[in-house]
């Protein structure tokens, strides 16, 4: 039970770096840091004591398999939340040539 | 009998977004082409998935991805509210595609365009058929990922500034709903959401279901710019293209938010009267803010988008009502706001390409030049506003009938005074724009290109003639949508009904 | 010297000169055995965007971008993922087509390693008038 609520901490960790951060880049680490923690959530629910690797052969039995399903989930959303972090960089790069900083509240011409 | 075909909703834009990367740099005019074929493919596809639909019994049917069974298989689920999004999202998108073609000619990469608009395509259209939570999550993070980068595309410090605005909020968004699919999974063991609302139905409902529905209202939420939620929206939305904001304010929103928070709310977890009443509450709340923030815009984009919190708002509300005819209100309402918000937001992109402002304050007296989008735009604005020939004011008429049969007479009062305010701001839009002298702080006014105005003229047709499909010939259409979320719990056996047949 | 100015020092040149290929060989064994041994399209397919990186970082941009344009990265991208999505296809509506496992492996690991280093690229030479990723 110790090692879930772990992961929510880490979570609120990364949320609290999303919502009380005003550099963009550690926004950016924010979100990343509540990726790995929904990740490790998945990956913890999988587990299960002395577990083994989920390849399926003639001397393997099912009962002692770890749970494969979340394994697959992750790897998912690991390329994915690859796809929205790099998304994330490159905007903040072309932001601080317009910008010149990275400072949000410094970035607001939009308003209303 | 082959169902194969269904398969085309997900390959058919990934293939052709692909080619388009491959070959359009070489190619000019390769990516429109592939688009508007695209579009027209998928159009005949989900008409065939409506017309299968007619013929099966229950009105779904399951497509087992890979002939596996469905607990541990991919399942596409097609049932009445599905092939109601899926011919609403393909058809808006052909005309959007039609429409983009002279548009897109003040930017440059048009190829990168058609391919992540594409790429959007695909994930909306998954996201519809998707029968299990994952394959969901999946389809929204690629729609999701397409649009962040749709609205940065014109790379102006603006469009950047908005694009990393909703990023950062829409990013939020997809981990809490993947928190909230992880949790299930561990309550559950199950990702099919059939089998999952099986599941639900013998487990005693905890804290943890409450929890999760909590991680799924923020996170759907944030998609569909429901109120608290709501700041990514009147900045991303006006930054993007024209076209793309006509997609994202018509159907992404829509499908991203209010589809996926109905099917995973009703179908799932089942409804409880409170979560119905916080979808009602906050729905009211984005009808009453959005409208008065509307009010004071002087940009006509910017005013379209407050204008799309505050409609779905009311989609929101309606569904929260939980009746049959609240849900039938709630269904229309999204049909109508979806045709003519498109409708709009492509005039708007029109107003832009003939004058190069948006500003209402340096326009004016446009009637004469562009009448057809004068005209257009008239009647997009009254069928929002709810003025009766037009849908707009059907679908609000039993949305408020809904609200009274319920007991809410607060709430109907509201949505009524909302309307009000909502005939006062398109009023103003016609005002400032298209009626009075013409400005002559204009240069010169261009003229519209035949390949804009069609699709507007489409879609204005569809909006006089909408109410037809509440008539007892067209009914199919809308009532087997309603069923589908009608019958709530029910799902999971038409599901499994589906499967043995 | 001339060549020593750009990118790091002499000893990273000649190590890296050494265990480029090691590095760029172990990737395609990885992804192309990996049916039946650990490994698979993904892993190699970030072990080959590796050994680019590596050749970038050694010798400055220029050197890996002489050979290895943009435009080529995403063709050979969009190729890859469009034998992917044929490859998947006969699977998704039931035949059973166990050969092209391999082949749509290499196929991952083709667009994965172009893929990230397209990305390491994009953010590592972001100019003005340059696309994003």
């Amino acid at each position: 039970m110790v090692i879930y609520m772990l992961c929510f901490v880490l979570f609120c960790i990364g949320l609290y770096g999303v919502l009380r951060k005003r550099n963009i880049i550690k926004i950016i680490i924010g979100i990343g840091i509540m990726e790995y923690a929904v990740n490790l959530f998945l990956i913890v629910l999988g587990y299960r004591v002395r577990g083994r690797a989920p390849i399926f052969s003639s001397d393997q039995q099912v009962l002692n398999m770890v749970d494969p399903l979340p394994q697959a989930v992750v790897l998912t959303t690991i390329v994915i939340s690859l796809a929205t972090t790099l998304l994330l960089a490159a905007i903040a790069i072309r932001i601080y040539e317009k910008y010149k900083t990275f400072d949000i509240t410094k970035i607001k011409r939009l308003r209303g | 009998m082959r169902q194969d075909f269904v398969l085309l909703f997900i390959i058919a834009p990934l293939f052709l977004a692909v080619g388009t990367a491959l070959l359009g740099r070489t190619v000019k005019q390769l990516g429109f082409m592939l688009s508007c074929a695209c579009g027209l493919i998928l159009c005949f596809c989900s008409f065939m998935v409506f017309g299968l639909l007619q013929k099966t019994p229950a009105h779904i049917f399951i497509y087992k991805v890979g002939g596996h069974l469905p607990p541990f298989g991919i399942a596409l689920v097609f049932d009445g509210l599905s092939s109601f999004m899926l011919i609403l999202v393909n058809f808006i998108s052909l005309l959007v595609a039609l429409y983009s073609f002279r548009y897109m000619d003040r930017y440059t990469d048009k190829w990168k365009f058609y391919c992540l608009f594409m790429f959007m395509l695909a994930g909306m259209n998954g996201l519809i058929i998707s029968g299990d939570l994952f394959t969901l999550y999946v389809f929204l993070e690629v729609a999701s990922v397409a649009g962040y980068a749709l609205v940065a595309f014109g790379t102006e410090a603006e469009d950047l500034e908005a694009a990393f605005k909703y990023a950062v909020m829409g990013v939020v968004a997809s981990i809490f709903i993947l928190l909230g699919i992880a949790l299930l999974y561990s309550y559950t063991s199950t990702l099919n959401m059939a089998d999952m609302a099986f599941v639900l139905a013998t487990k005693p409902q905890g804290a943890l279901v409450a929890f999760v529905s909590v991680l799924f209202l923020a996170g759907f939420g944030l998609k569909s710019a429901m109120v608290p939620f709501h700041a990514w929206l009147p900045d991303a939305h006006p930054s993007a293209p024209a076209p793309i904001s006509a997609l994202l304010s018509g159907v992404f929103i829509k499908t991203l938010g209010v589809y996926a928070l109905a099917r995973v709310f009703f179908n799932v977890l089942g409804v409880s009267q409170k979560a119905l009443f916080i979808m009602m509450f906050l729905g009211t709340v984005s009808m009453v803010v959005g409208a008065v923030l509307a009010i004071s815009q002087r940009d006509i984009k910017r005013m379209l988008a407050y204008s799309s919190i505050s409609q779905v708002g009311y989609i929101i509300f309606a569904l929260g009502l939980g009746t049959p005819l609240g849900i039938l209100g709630a269904l229309f309402h999204l049909f109508n706001h979806a045709i003519s918000k498109t409708m709009l937001f492509l005039n708007s992109g029109a107003i832009e390409y003939s004058t190069d402002t948006r500003n209402m304050e340096k326009l004016g007296g446009l009637n004469s030049r562009l009448p057809v989008t004068g005209s257009t735009s008239f009647i997009g604005g009254l069928s929002i506003s709810g003025v009766p020939p037009l849908g707009g004011f059907w679908s609000k008429l039993i949305i408020i009938l809904a609200a009274v049969q319920a007991g809410h007479f607060i709430f109907a009062l509201i949505a009524v005074l909302v309307s009000i305010v909502t005939l006062g701001y398109y009023l103003k839009f016609q005002r400032f724009v298209f009626l009075g002298k013409l400005n002559l702080g204009l240069s010169k006014i261009r003229g519209i290109p035949l390949s804009m105005t069609i699709p507007v003229v489409i879609l204005a047709a569809i909006s006089i003639v909408s109410v037809l499909l509440l008539m007892p010939f067209a009914g199919h259409f809308l009532d087997s949508a309603c069923n589908a979320l009608i019958a709530g719990n029910l799902y999971k056996d038409s599901f499994w009904s589906a499967i043995i047949w | 010297m001339k060549n020593n100015e750009i990118g790091m020092s002499l000893i990273v040149k000649t190590i890296t000169r050494l265990t480029i290929g090691l590095i760029l060989i172990y990737g395609i064994y990885i992804s192309m055995f990996s049916s039946a041994h650990p490994g698979g399209g993904f892993a190699g397919g970030v072990i080959i965007a590796l050994s680019f990186i590596h050749i970038m970082l050694a010798f400055g941009k220029g050197i890996a971008l002489k050979k290895l344009t943009g435009k080529i990265i995403v063709s050979l991208m969009s190729i890859s993922a469009l034998l992917i999505i044929c490859l998947a296809v006969p699977n998704f509506i039931g035949k059973d087509l166990r050969e092209g496992i391999p082949v749509s492996d290499i196929a991952i690991s083709l667009m994965v390693g172009m893929g990230l280093f397209l990305a390491f690229m994009a953010l590592a030479l972001m100019t003005p008038h340059r696309g994003q990723s």
